[in-house]
């Protein structure tokens, strides 16, 4: 039994409240549903029903956490997880499997890339994208007793980073740099990159620069404090992400720096108008240029890029 | 049903049909749909669900969701003539003070689930009656579907999965009366035969008159619980059932009727002469 299935089966010994459901994506949950009895159901490959199940169980008073791969459990039933969990705010938990990068080698349509953009913007619904399993594990009890719908993109890859234990759903958690004051850097991150993030910082600070690393745990509610302190703070302020430009943590960024009226020098590391290329995982990060490596050299690029020479720049290129 | 108890269901549902149409104007609603459910409604509260007004979050009341959202009118006229909701609410109708509008939402009292968008209810409604079953409790979750809302996938995929999961305490009810939006069911994605399709995915089929109260009275009588298998009743209506002018018409879904031809409506709706209209009908292909 891996920990997600020992953390669950706590869960479900504890809480009478708790069901879960899956629309047979049984990956990471393969041992469990032997011990949760009538508490495990799989509705077969069936994800809106399966998401409109979860919300007839919530609104009798369970807590229910569905399990399926992420772009299936956000993709086929969003109109129902808006509809039927949104609406009337159900602690109905969306758990997805391989989002991001993590899909390795199945193509574009299993590619969960534009899945915090979807959940984000439905009102009412949070998100939660934990950076390894240890991160994952910390704050998983606290989501699914929210009681409030959270989409969650689920990680067992070993930690990158001893992390803090103190888990709060809005608080993001600064893995480097914590109180630094002003900075080179501030790389704000989420997901599986917060591994390649803090290659990344350490490549710049030999080379004399100054970096924090946010780890932002929880997407919606976002860290406000946090991120309107890196754009203060910092020179550039550089989003990390496994998802499309559009609708993540870049976004999330412009939306609160607008907001503000805080502007800032940002750069977002994501994927611009495209799927990634399918491959096993340390090829994907090599070929999208998600190596620390990789992202310490835009990084540096984009810093050297000042505003007043940029034009330059570009004409010497 | 003795005749005074089906003399009291046929005023009922005669002042259900009011309210209907008294909702049919100054920005209107879907009239010739509400209309077809109309005696359904009024025969499951009246005779069927085990819920009243005093018991409308009692853990062992039954429920109902109205899949096909757009036929509130009916479910409110209902509840207005069986005291769940002040009747005066009703004038509240598309008005920003109140939260009377064209589909159903849980902020009126007796709504046990919103919807709208078809083809949403039949899975609330297993997880709902799942949960009675895991609680071991007695409970009956009814959901009325549209007969065109059929057409939508997650309507199969429920019935699989309630199925599947021996959902006995759960009854679906087609409101069947032959037309979706725009044109009649038949001309347009044939959902016969009805009868073998819900067959042929596991359930226990009736069929019924969904205007005759004794029928009625007679199917719903026959459903017994423990039998391991999901029941549809397939009720035949008729579409703008008692106003006759605008009974099976493709152009009378939504309607947005004058006042003056609203009042014609009710004395039609009483056996008066027809009513003249001249407000726009929808426009049909």
């Amino acid at each position: 039994m891996n920990r997600y299935e020992e953390l669950l089966l706590d869960l479900v010994n504890t809480d009478e409240r708790i069901i879960i459901l899956t629309a047979e994506n049984r990956g990471h949950m393969r041992t469990i549903p032997a011990h949760l009895g009538k508490r495990f159901m799989d509705v077969g490959i069936a994800e809106q029903t399966m998401i409109g199940a979860a919300a007839g169980l919530a609104v009798r008073g369970r807590i229910v956490l569905t399990h399926a791969l992420a772009s299936f459990v956000t993709l086929r039933p969003f109109e129902f997880i808006r509809d039927d969990v949104g609406i009337p705010n159900l602690s109905v938990i969306m758990v997805g499997m391989v989002p991001g990068f993590l899909s390795d080698g199945n193509g574009p349509t299993h590619q969960a890339v534009d899945d915090v953009g979807l959940m984000r913007g439905i009102p009412n619904v949070g998100v939660f994208c934990p950076a390894d399993e240890d991160d994952f594990i910390i704050g998983m009890r606290d989501i699914i007793l929210s009681e409030r719908p959270f989409y969650v993109r689920y990680i067992n890859t070993p930690a990158c980073v001893e992390h803090d234990k103190n888990f709060s759903i809005g608080k993001a958690e600064i893995v480097k740099g914590q109180g630094m004051g002003q900075r080179d850097i501030t790389i704000l991150t989420y997901g599986l990159l917060l591994k390649q993030s803090m290659q990344a910082a350490e490549i710049l600070e030999s080379h004399g620069l100054s970096v924090q690393v946010v780890n932002m745990r929880t997407l919606k509610p976002i860290d406000t404090e946090v991120l309107l302190n890196a754009a203060a703070e910092s020179s550039l302020v550089v989003t990390v992400e496994d998802h499309f430009k559009n609708g993540g943590l870049y976004s999330i960024l412009a939306e609160t720096v607008l907001d503000n009226q805080t502007p800032c020098r940002a750069l977002a590391i994501a994927l611009e108008e495209r799927w990634f290329r399918p491959a096993l995982l340390a090829d994907v990060l090599e070929y999208e240029g998600f190596t620390g490596e990789q992202i310490a050299v835009r990084i540096q690029r984009a810093l050297e890029l000042q505003p007043k020479d940029s034009y330059a720049e570009l004409r010497l290129s | 049903m003795n005749k005074s108890e089906l003399e009291d269901l046929q005023r009922i549902a005669l002042r259900v049909r009011e309210h209907i149409l008294r909702m049919s104007t100054d920005g209107g609603c879907f009239t010739g749909a509400s209309l077809s459910c109309a005696d359904l409604l009024v025969f499951l509260y009246s005779r069927f669900l085990n819920v009243t007004p005093e018991t409308l979050s009692a853990p062992d009341r039954d429920y109902l969701l109205l899949s096909k959202g757009h036929d509130v009118p009916a479910l409110y006229g209902v509840f207005a003539e069986l005291g769940f909701l002040d009747p005066e609410r009703l004038k509240n109708h598309l008005k920003t003070t109140d939260h009377i509008y064209w589909h159903p939402n849980r902020a009126i009292p007796g709504i046990e689930f919103h919807s709208g968008s078809l083809g949403h209810l039949l899975s609330v409604s297993i997880g709902i009656a799942t949960d009675i079953k895991l609680r071991e409790g007695n409970n009956r979750v009814v959901v009325v579907l549209g007969d065109g809302e059929l057409n939508e996938g997650t309507i199969w995929e429920g019935c699989l999965t309630a199925n599947a999961w021996k959902l006995d305490n759960l009854i679906a009810v087609v409101d069947r009366n032959h037309f979706q939006a725009n044109i009649r069911t038949e001309e347009l994605i044939p959902l016969e035969p009805i009868v073998d399709k819900f067959k042929a995915f596991g359930w226990n089929v009736m069929s019924v008159d969904g205007h005759d109260y004794n029928a009625l009275d007679e199917t719903f009588a026959s459903w017994k619980p423990g039998t391991g298998r999901p029941t549809v009743v397939v009720a035949s209506t008729q579409r703008g059932r008692g106003v006759p002018s605008i009974a099976e018409r493709a152009d009378r879904w939504f309607c947005n009727f004058t006042h003056d031809e609203v009042e014609q409506l009710i004395g039609e709706l009483h056996g008066e002469a027809s009513a003249d209209l001249t407000s726009e009908t929808l426009i049909v292909r």
